[in-house]
This record gives structure tokens, sequence and C-alpha cells, in this order.
């Protein structure tokens, strides 16, 4: 397949293995940090820690958006779709992500709330115009990259003064993530694994261009480099930090120039600001209250919106105490140091959400066998 | 759900919407959110709406570099 097959080539990745392990100096540390669960996955799927120098280490980041939504929200879904008369749509990852008492969505369905997956967004409307005696909540979570499919459909629903149907918005913002990961009060309560690096995601930059992450680097003496999620891409990113680490240079570059540009999507960030303001606040799973971290529906868009249409109120849940998803989420953790990795917790019966979604770290250690490395 | 892939733009269908090809198998997307999509063009799709375009130039450029970059340590 075109653009998929050049960047999973074998032999060249071997190539720039060998350029990493030649490059990287013993002598000093490049702890590098993948933001995004997409890459998380490609980096267990495709054994790149095996290739890398000791002196190289990857840290995965908290960049998947099933992983970082809190419970309180999964309970404000699942208190939603046991409404009378509700169909509450959502992508499929979020079926099984446990919440409170380890009540999922899946469960609720199964005791006979009408949950449905759904594929896109634009399922969802289309269920709502199918059923007009039914309210039909699009449950919408997500970074930057499956905002602005939200974003039309609330002008869609608009447009067509569609009564029945409404978003449960929990759509949340990269580089809000990435300064909390930086200089949040909990990483010195905490502590915080150093980070020299950052890969900066693939896709969601496609969104919103390379330009956010200037300001990190700046700001904080890192470099960034912005990759595809194929082996290849991500190779050379690393490649490309320890390069930049070597040099003493913090810049942004871009790995992914065929898909990504400066500005980014201009036209889908148009959309996002007309439909979507900050939330002042918003919990993340791992993360705690980050501020002006995720987005809510504006007041014209106010009949959309699930959480005044149902009166949402959100508390906030801890996690299952032995669950280590919020070290993890930090990069203080791998997935083998949680006792529950691979025995209470497996992706049929996951105990935190860091095993439900294949972008999680747990779910991708487990399913690529990288746990066995350890033991 | 982060995953996506780029995919070939087969036919253009009325209200935005296209229908695609990745690795044999065609799939109707959305394309309302990328400007002047044009049959040939490969899109980056993600949960059924194309975000950006493939530029091919780039990807040309980023092989080569691949090549360059390794070689220069061998
Ligand atoms: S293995 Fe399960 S319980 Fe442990 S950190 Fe991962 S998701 Fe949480």
């Amino acid at each position: 397949m075109k653009y998929i097959d050049e960047f999973r080539d074998g032999k060249l990745a071997r190539r720039i293995a060998a350029a990493i392990a030649a490059e990287a100096r013993p002598d000093r540390r490049y702890a590098l940090m993948e933001f995004c669960g997409g890459h998380t996955h490609a980096i267990s799927r495709y054994g790149i820690e095996d290739l890398l120098p000791p002196a190289v280490r990857m840290i995965h980041g908290p960049g998947c958006p099933v992983c970082v939504l809190p419970i309180g929200r999964v309970d404000n879904a699942i208190a939603i779709a046991r409404q009378p008369g509700v169909i509450l749509c959502t992508y499929g990852d979020l079926l099984r992500v446990p919440g409170s008492k380890r009540v999922s969505l899946l469960k609720a369905k199964a005791a006979g709330a009408d949950v449905r997956m759904v594929y896109s967004a634009a399922d969802s409307l289309r269920i709502a115009q199918d059923n007009p005696d039914r309210q039909v909540v699009f449950f919408a979570i997500g970074f930057e990259t499956t905002t602005p499919p939200t974003a039309l459909v609330i002008r869609q629903a608009k447009a067509a003064e569609l009564g029945n149907f409404s978003v449960f918005c929990n759509h949340v913002l990269t580089p809000a993530a990435i300064t909390n990961i930086l200089e949040s009060p909990e990483v010195r309560e905490l502590g915080t694994v150093p980070l020299d690096g950052f890969i900066g995601p693939a896709h969601v930059s496609t969104v919103i261009g390379s330009r956010p992450y200037e300001f990190f680097a700046e700001e904080y003496q890192k470099p960034v480099v912005i990759a595809g999620f194929e082996p290849l891409d991500v190779l050379q990113a690393i490649l490309m930090l320890v390069r930049q680490l070597n040099e003493g240079r913090f810049e942004v570059e871009n790995e992914f120039s065929r898909a990504v540009t400066r500005d980014g999507n201009r036209k889908a960030q148009a959309l996002v600001a007309d439909v979507f303001e900050l939330r002042r606040i918003f919990e993340w799973r791992g993360l705690g209250m980050v501020p002006y971290s995720a987005l809510a529906i504006k007041e014209e868009f106010a009949p959309w919106d699930a959480e005044r249409r149902f009166e949402v109120e959100t508390a906030s849940v801890p996690d299952a105490k032995a669950c280590e998803c919020g070290a993890i989420l930090r990069g203080l953790k791998k997935p083998a140091d949680c006792r529950l990795f691979g025995t209470a917790c497996t992706p049929e019966s996951p105990m935190g959400s860091c095993m439900v979604s294949a972008e999680g770290a747990c779910a991708a250690y487990w399913t690529y066998g990288r746990f066995r490395q350890v033991s | 759900m982060c995953l996506a892939l780029p995919a070939r733009v087969l036919t253009l269908l009325p209200d935005d919407l296209a229908v695609v090809e990745l690795g044999g198998v065609s799939k109707e997307i959305s394309v309302a959110l990328v400007e002047e999509v044009v049959v040939g063009d490969y899109v980056i799709v993600h949960v059924g709406y194309a975000l950006s375009k493939v530029d091919p130039a780039e990807a040309e450029k980023t092989l080569a570099l691949f090549a360059e970059m390794s070689e220069a340590a061998q």
C-alpha cells in the first residue's frame, strides 16, 4: 500500500537504528517522550525499543483519549444512556472502559440501555434522523483529530433544526497536556522522569500544525520532532532528536511533512473555533485537574449540548487502588510495574483505562508481548 | 481509535462525501474538513473524515532523508 509499505521497510529500519546507536553517546541520557498513543502502539508493535541503545529511553505519554477520560465522565455517559428513550452513540473503544464499580457502557447495554457503537460522528447524526422519537446522544471524546468532525455534526444538527440530537463533549487539547506534564505541581510532588525531548503527534498535528510546539521548544528548551505513525517515521524522529540533543539544539522539526504543515488544517481549526470554547478546567485521568485543557460547546449551540440537556454533574472518582495508570500516563512507571498487569487486568477484562484502547500503554505492551523482556 | 492510514480518493460524491480505497477495500468517508480534494489524492482518514492530504513531493523527500541520514552514520 502506497505511503505505508515504504515506511515499514525492515532493512532501512535497521540502518536508521544503526545510525542512532552510532550517534547516541553512551555517557548521556536521551529520555524521549512519545506523547501520542498512536506512537506508543507503533513502538510496541514493531519492537522499536529493542532496536535502541541503552542510552535512549522511550517514555510513553498520555496521548490516548480513552486512557485520559476520567471515570466521572464515563459514569455520566452511563447515566445518560440509562435515561428512558435515549440512544447513546460512541466510538467502539469507549464501550469497555470501566466506570465506577467497574460498570462499563457495555454492561449498561447488557442491562438494557440502548448503547450503539458508531464509526464516525456522522453515523450518530444519521441515527438521530432515523429515530425522531428518541433522544440520540453522541458521547464525543478525543484530541484535536476527532474534534473537527464533532463540530461539523453539531453545525449540521443546528442547520437541520434537529431537536433529538445532542453531544456529550469530552474533547481535550494536546498542548495543555504537554504543559501539564512539564510543570504541574503534582510533578513536583510525585516526581517525574526527566524528559529530554518529545516526539510530537502525527494526526493531531495535521490539524493544529507544527506551530503550537514552537512555544515548548522555546520555553522549556526541549526539542520536538513531529513524526508519522509508521516505524521508519518513529526511528527517524528518534535519530533527529538524538542529533538535536547532541548539538544542543531545541527546535521543532517536522518528520511528517508529507501530511503536516506549520499552520495545519485551517478549515478544521475555524470550524472548531466556531462551535467550541475553552473550559476553565477539566479532569484528566492520570493528570488530575488541568486548566484550559478541554472544550465545551458554545452557548449558541446550547440545544445540542447533552451536558445542558441532561444537567450533567461530574464527580471526581479515584482509580482502582492498585491501578498504576496515573503513574504510567505521566511516564513514571511502565505497565509491567503494575501488579494487576496481565493478571487481574487484561484487554478482555480491563481494570484501568490504559488496558482498554489499543493505544493505551498497558494494552500495547500486553498485545505485543513487550512485557516478556522484563519477566 | 487514533490509528489512521492514507487512502486514495476514488470518487467524489455530493455533500462532501467521497469513496476512498485502502488495501483493496473501498469505503465512504467525508472530505468536508479538507480543502480542494480531487480524485487520485491520498488523504489521511480518521474516524470517517479526511484530516489532510498527503503531499507526494514531501513523502519522496522524507524517504530520501531516511537513506541520507542513515548513510551519514555508516
Ligand atoms: S495493568 Fe491495568 S490496572 Fe495496571 S496500570 Fe495498566 S490499566 Fe491500570
